[in-house]
């Protein structure tokens, strides 16, 4: 037990109001955990708070009844027995009475009647002594708000929890609500106020015995509707406009005795010009509609038509627009007005099929449609209001003719036939063979409004059938009279359709094109086999639309739809495994676009035979099989050709045909499963085929297309594989590769370069193409795939990459960069590890420029082991060579650097010195007896530029290989870390280096900032922006780097926008106006200018001290600018100089 | 000044679409696209919040353009024969054109003939370079022609 001292001082310390309210709660949770514990028991702390209770001083009494009522709440799951709980209730049912100290006996009564079965309830005389108190002594609306909220809580718990006692209370009960709930404002009480009619009148729904009293609740219920909410956003915290509209309607709809005042109300309501007001009547209907039931809404049926009809007549519809993307997006109405009109109008069909059917058919509007529609053929030619009518009626309809069998066969019976008059068409006579011949038919134009009204009878009863399960066992009994009607017409249907895109090719109109084109589309996805449409109707139309797709390639728009239209055929047999439909699909459809990969007589062009080819795939799994055999062997067929014979025409369609196969086909099998086994063939059989072809007659010069486009396939299907198959791969072609190429002895290394040149010039074109499709093989395997004698792989890239073989330094890179580490335990000799590589690449003479007089060369060797910085000394005749050794290099150098392997810096440092060099190839002799350290270099032009770009291959990302897709290893931020320790190196160079030689540093650097993300530039922007306007301007005098001065006037704009950026600049603003005064007459590039105009706009918004001094040099340097050749550059000159002219 | 509007309910016309930039299409960087009507366009009305082209006070045909002579002639319609904000129209046109042609343009700026009644003086006083400048030293005269170009700096 607690002590007694303790417990009255938390009691004083609740009861106290000079305390703040965390003291008071503290010792309220105090107080509750003793008595959960056991520590206490209620009756103690009854009477030791008796005196808190029972006096006269109405704050403290108030304070102590919230406590005892408070700490019932918190002893919501503590079994209490049933005399405790009797005699609280009843002191707090006497409570209510006492209208000072209220909430507590309000919140005390909530927690007794909420307190679940298990520990003890209040009883059923108990809650109707608190309803009775509650009645006669609560003035509800003269309380405060949360005191009425509490009220109404305390209502609806009664009215939930005890009905029968409550209800017995009959009319006191009901006046006493009214009486409480009337006029009622706040949100939160309104969501219970709502709740608590609703219950209440579900609690009298019968009418016998007690007196009406739906009218008096109506009537408080009806002045809230339409919601009218008007609470500024973010004041109130969780009660939203729809959670009021909802909640009252299920008081509306609570009880059918409300329909003689609610459906009059909600129509008036619904002739309201406010969309709010229509869109909640619409609503509201629907619910009351299913909830008053069928004898009560029969009278309103008609009423309810007119308006609904109103309502969607009068909706504003768009056109129907005629492309292939809304070939089989349902037309529903974008109005949400309509659509909620069109789902009460299809909730009052179910409900009384036949009142409203009979309405519906006898409807004089609807009918005086029909009889307009003959009278315009074309559908451009009705005028608009009658379109929007037509629209209308055919949304009416299959609405309609969706809500049940029943309706669907009213609909049929009634209007399909005049439809089919006025298309003149007639049934199939009882022979079951279609009368009509068809020239006759084909020779006329087809009504279009018809047609149309026609497409949406159709699609609708399509997708009655198919929403309803048992297809068959409904069909087979029922003579549903739709279907026989189908039946009969469906060929004859079939014919209109065609010929509406087919006889009017004088002045064909989109609409006859999609019209057909829909009609024949819907007739073929009807579900359920050849049940209803029969084979030969079926294969005609299959036929029809191949025909188009075949022939007709030069009308775009039916191209497009006749494809889109077999595209969902195909996905919809498929999506109902329809076994009966398939065979004839796959021979009429699948066979005939298949042979278009190969056929050459056809006049199609090629781009759009693939387009079919690859569409008619992706409907489909078993038809993507189909597709990707085609396809393959037209691969192979045109491979073969380019291989033995060297044919033109065959590489052209062989690098279509691969192009397709790696954009369309792998990112599709890819998604799919099940087809690893397809693509992995795919790449053996390419390796089959060219160890097969002796003959080899393809040169790389003029089949080079053809090479990238296979080694783009091969990279991305072999980087789709599972380690395992990619295992298989590499070990085909590394066989393949062993047996026609010869390695390098290593010794070949430490001979020169030139003698290295001369062998891989003696390879033949077959192996040069073996070498690029095992590179390529290489690129796109994961980490842990096994590659076989990898010593020697990385030699034979090293020599290939010097032809100038791209592919083959990119695989070295992939390899440096996806090597392990350590070296495994079963290693053999030709196995190697990340450490070994290096040195292989690092030590071999590739690197050693070359240099005539041998002396210096011996010189260099014997300064350093490595003979790395060998690399940079050269001469200019062998320029090609450089290049193609610098750009593997930096390939080498990526891959490195992309795992954070420090190796890379050594790679740098190659690239650094070739950018020292001084440019000048024939007179540095001289130069070279002065600085012996220094390795003064004689570097061609181009190979200094080869080496500034070497930086952007490192910082680029690729597409091409080095990426997530290609499996590389990433460390995050390496671009970040490359970027601090390279600048402030390329920093100090600059500094060293004589102002002339600076500009491929500046190059270098160039690409750094670029390439580096915006953050990472700007958190060093002080350092950054001297390196940058210098950049700017030692770049600007030559063409080729026009791009790089593009690229960094972006990431200067970045700095200018940035906040930290701009307190950089404003230091050099001097420098900076300067420097883009000078790029603003940039001749080279319009954006160049067109920017530097835009970053002078963001500077003269830096403080107005800083660039006021400016102020005079911009304008005069403007107008040269509103002279520019071009008119995006006039017009960013007319806004800089109004922003300069307007900082005075 | 008069007060309430001097044409209350002017008649709002389409605005011709421009193509904006045309990123797509290659462009010869080195190719001259002259000077030509589009530079003027986007001025606001001095008293509704419509551009002058919307109510047809200017269209590109009333716009001539001598890039060989560099000589530029206006000829602007009011919307009404009265219209006492002829001046300032004229105004805006000439500032707008003063700000965004090199300085060696000569420009001319005139009222319809027939659609103003005052013609002559509008005329007079638009083509008065003294009386130009003076305008422009005007702060209030200055504040509006200013509200008038904002757009089309924008």
């Amino acid at each position: 037990m607690a002590e007694p001292s303790q417990l009255s001082k938390y009691i004083e310390s609740f009861v106290d109001s000079s305390l703040s309210p965390s003291q008071q709660a503290e010792s309220l949770e105090a107080i509750a955990s003793l008595l959960k514990n056991n520590q206490l028991t209620i009756e103690t702390l009854v009477r030791e708070m008796e005196g808190y209770l029972t006096t006269v001083d109405n704050v403290i009494r108030s304070r102590g009844i919230l406590l005892l009522g408070e700490v019932l709440v918190r002893l919501a799951s503590k079994p209490l027995d049933d005399a405790t709980v009797h005699s609280l209730i009843a002191f707090f049912t006497d409570r209510l009475a006492d209208w000072r100290a209220l909430r507590g006996a309000l919140v005390g009564c909530l927690a007794l009647m909420r307190r679940k079965s298990c520990g003890g309830m209040v009883s059923g005389t108990d809650a109707k002594a608190v309803a009775e108190s509650y009645l006669q002594n609560l003035q509800v609306q003269s309380l405060g708000q949360d005191e009425r909220k509490l009220c109404f809580e305390l209502m609806e718990c009664l009215l939930e929890r005890y009905p029968n006692d409550v209800a017995s209370l009959g009319d006191t009960l009901m006046y006493g609500i009214c009486e409480s709930v009337d006029r009622e404002k706040d949100p939160h009480c309104l969501m219970l106020t709502f709740h608590i009619i609703e219950v209440l009148s579900r609690l009298f729904t019968d009418p016998s015995g007690a007196p009406d009293f739906s009218h008096e609740l109506f009537e408080i219920l009806s002045c809230y509707f339409p919601i009218h909410f008007t609470h500024p956003k973010g004041e109130d915290l969780k009660i939203k406009r729809d959670d009021l509209a909802r909640a009252l309607m299920l008081a509306f709809s609570s009880t059918p005795l409300f329909e003689p005042y609610a459906i009059p109300l909600l129509l008036d309501k619904l002739s309201s010009s406010l969309p709010s007001a229509k869109l909640d009547s619409l609503r509201y209907l629907s619910d009351c509609t299913v909830k008053y039931g069928v004898d009560r809404m029969a009278k309103h049926v008609q009423a309810i038509w007119s308006s609904l009809k109103e309502v969607i007549f009068t909706s504003p519809g768009s056109d129907l627009s005629f492309t292939s993307e809304s070939l089989e997006g349902l037309d529903l109405p974008k109005n949400e007005i309509a659509a909620e009109a069109l789902s009460l109008l299809q909730k009052l069909v179910v409900q009384n099929a036949k009142l409203s059917l009979d309405l519906i058919v006898t409807d004089e509007d609807i009918n005086m449609i029909f009889n307009m529609i003959s009278s315009y053929k074309n559908y451009h030619e009705i005028p608009s209001e009658i379109k929007q009518r037509l629209h209308a009626v055919g949304r009416i309809l299959s609405t309609t003719a969706k809500a049940s069998q029943e309706s669907c066969n009213r609909v049929f019976e009634c209007f399909f036939g005049r439809l089919m008059d006025t298309l003149e068409l007639s049934a199939r006579n009882s022979s079951g063979q279609p009368d009509s011949d068809e020239s006759t038919l084909i020779s006329k134009r087809c009504n279009h409004g018809a047609l149309y009204l026609s497409i949406e009878l159709l699609s609708a009863c399509r997708d009655l059938i198919s929403s309803s399960e048992t297809i068959r066992a409904a069909s087979s009994h029922s003579e549903e009279s739709w279907k026989s009607l189908l039946q009969n017409f469906s060929p004859s249907l079939t014919m209109a359709f065609r010929s509406a895109f087919i006889c009017s090719s004088k002045d064909t109109h989109d609409a006859d094109m999609y019209f057909g084109v829909k009609g024949l589309l819907i007739l073929a996805t009807f579900p359920g086999g050849y049940l209803l449409i029969s084979k030969t109707v079926f294969e005609k139309i299959l036929v029809t639309f191949v025909s188009i797709v075949i022939v007709d390639h030069d009308k775009i728009l039916l191209w497009k739809l006749a494809l889109k239209a077999l595209m969902q055929i195909g996905s919809f047999i498929e999506r109902y495994h329809d076994s009966e439909k398939e065979p004839s699909y796959m021979g009429i459809v699948v066979e005939k676009i298949v042979s278009l990969a190969s056929a050459g007589d056809i006049s199609m062009p090629f781009p759009l035979r693939l387009e079919a080819l690859s569409d008619i795939g992706t409907s489909g799994q078993s038809y993507m099989l189909k597709v990707v055999q085609g396809l393959e062997e037209a691969i192979y067929a045109n491979l073969n050709e380019v291989y033995v014979h060297g044919s033109t025409d065959s590489a052209e369609i062989v690098t279509h045909l691969l192009r397709c196969y790696s954009d369309k086909m792998i990112p599709w099998i890819r998604c799919a499963k099940g087809f690893e086994e397809v693509l992995l063939q795919f790449s053996i059989n390419i390796w089959n085929q060219i160890e097969s072809s002796m003959v080899f007659s393809a040169s790389l010069t003029n089949q080079r297309g053809v090479l990238d486009a296979m080694i783009k396939a091969m990279k991305l299907a072999v980087a789709s594989y599972s380690v395992e198959k990619q295992n298989i791969i590499v070990q085909k072609s590394y066989n393949l590769l062993i047996s026609t190429i010869s390695f390098p002895s290593e010794e070949l290394f430490q001979q020169g370069r030139f003698q290295i040149a001369e062998e891989v010039d003696n390879s033949s074109g077959r192996d040069e193409w073996i070498l690029s499709l095992f590179a390529a093989v290489i690129i796109a395997v994961y980490p842990q795939t096994h590659v076989p004698n990898k010593r020697s792989i990385v030699s034979l890239f090293m020599t290939t990459l010097l032809k100038g073989n791209v592919a083959a330094a990119q695989a070295l890179g992939s390899m440096v960069n996806k090597l392990d580490l350590k070296s495994t335990g079963g290693q053999t000799s030709s196995d190697c590890t990340l450490e070994e590589a290096i040195d292989i690449i690092l030590k071999s003479s590739l690197w050693i420029f070359q240099k005539n007089s041998s002396n210096i060369q011996a010189k260099i060797i014997g300064d350093r082991e490595t003979g790395l910085n060998n690399l940079c000394n050269g001469v200019g005749r062998c320029t090609s060579l450089h290049i193609h050794a610098i750009v593997g290099l930096a390939w080498i150098g990526k891959g490195l650097l992309m795992r954070g392997h420090e190796k890379v810096k050594d790679m740098t440092m190659i690239f650094l010195q070739c950018l020292q060099s001084s440019g000048r190839a024939n007179i540095s002799n001289q130069d070279k007896d002065v600085s012996e350290n220094n390795y003064e270099l004689d570097l061609h032009h181009s190979v200094m530029k080869s080496a500034a770009d070497a930086f952007q291959i490192l910082m680029d990302d690729s597409e091409q290989c080095l990426n997530r897709e290609f499996h590389a290893v990433i460390r995050p931020l390496y671009k970040q870390r490359f970027f601090s320790t390279i600048m402030p190196l390329l920093q100090s160079l600059v500094v060293k280096l004589e102002p002339h030689s600076r500009r491929f540093v500046f190059r270098a650097s160039a690409h750094i900032i670029i390439d580096t993300p915006l953050v990472v530039v700007l958190s060093d922007s002080k350092k950054i922006i001297p390196m940058l306007l210098d950049g700017l301007s030692a770049l600007s005098n030559d063409v080729a780097d026009k791009d790089v001065i593009y690229g960094l006037l972006l990431v200067f704009t970045g700095i200018l926008m940035d906040k930290n950026g701009q307190e950089a600049v404003s230091d050099s603003a001097h420098t900076i106006v300067d420097c883009l005064i000078d790029l603003m007459q940039y001749p080279h590039m319009m954006l160049v200018r067109e920017t530097a105009l835009q970053c002078l706009v963001a500077v003269s918004r830096l403080s107005h001290a800083r660039i006021y001094p400016m102020r005079t040099q911009v304008l005069r340097a403007v107008i040269k600018a509103l002279e520019d050749p071009k008119r995006a550059v006039r017009r960013e000159a007319v806004r800089c100089r109004q922003a300069w002219a307007s900082i005075a | 000044m008069v007060s309430g509007l001097i044409n209350a309910n002017p008649i709002v016309y389409e605005k011709k679409e421009r193509q904006v930039r045309n990123v797509a299409t290659v462009h010869d960087e080195y190719a001259v696209e002259p000077i030509d009507q589009e530079e003027i366009f986007d001025i606001k009305d001095p008293e509704h919040p419509y551009s002058l082209e919307e109510l047809k006070v200017i269209t590109e045909d009333a716009i001539e353009v001598d890039n060989e002579r560099s000589y530029v002639r206006v000829t602007f319609t009011p919307t009404v024969e009265h219209c006492s904000m002829a001046t300032v129209i004229g105004l805006c046109l000439r500032v707008k054109l003063m700000r965004s042609l090199p300085s060696h343009y000569k420009m001319d700026i005139r009222v319809a003939p027939g659609t103003h009644a005052t013609e002559a003086a509008v005329n007079k006083q638009l083509n008065d370079k003294e009386r130009v400048a003076a305008a422009l030293e005007n702060p209030n005269l200055l504040d509006m022609v200013d509200e008038c170009l904002a757009p089309s700096y924008a």
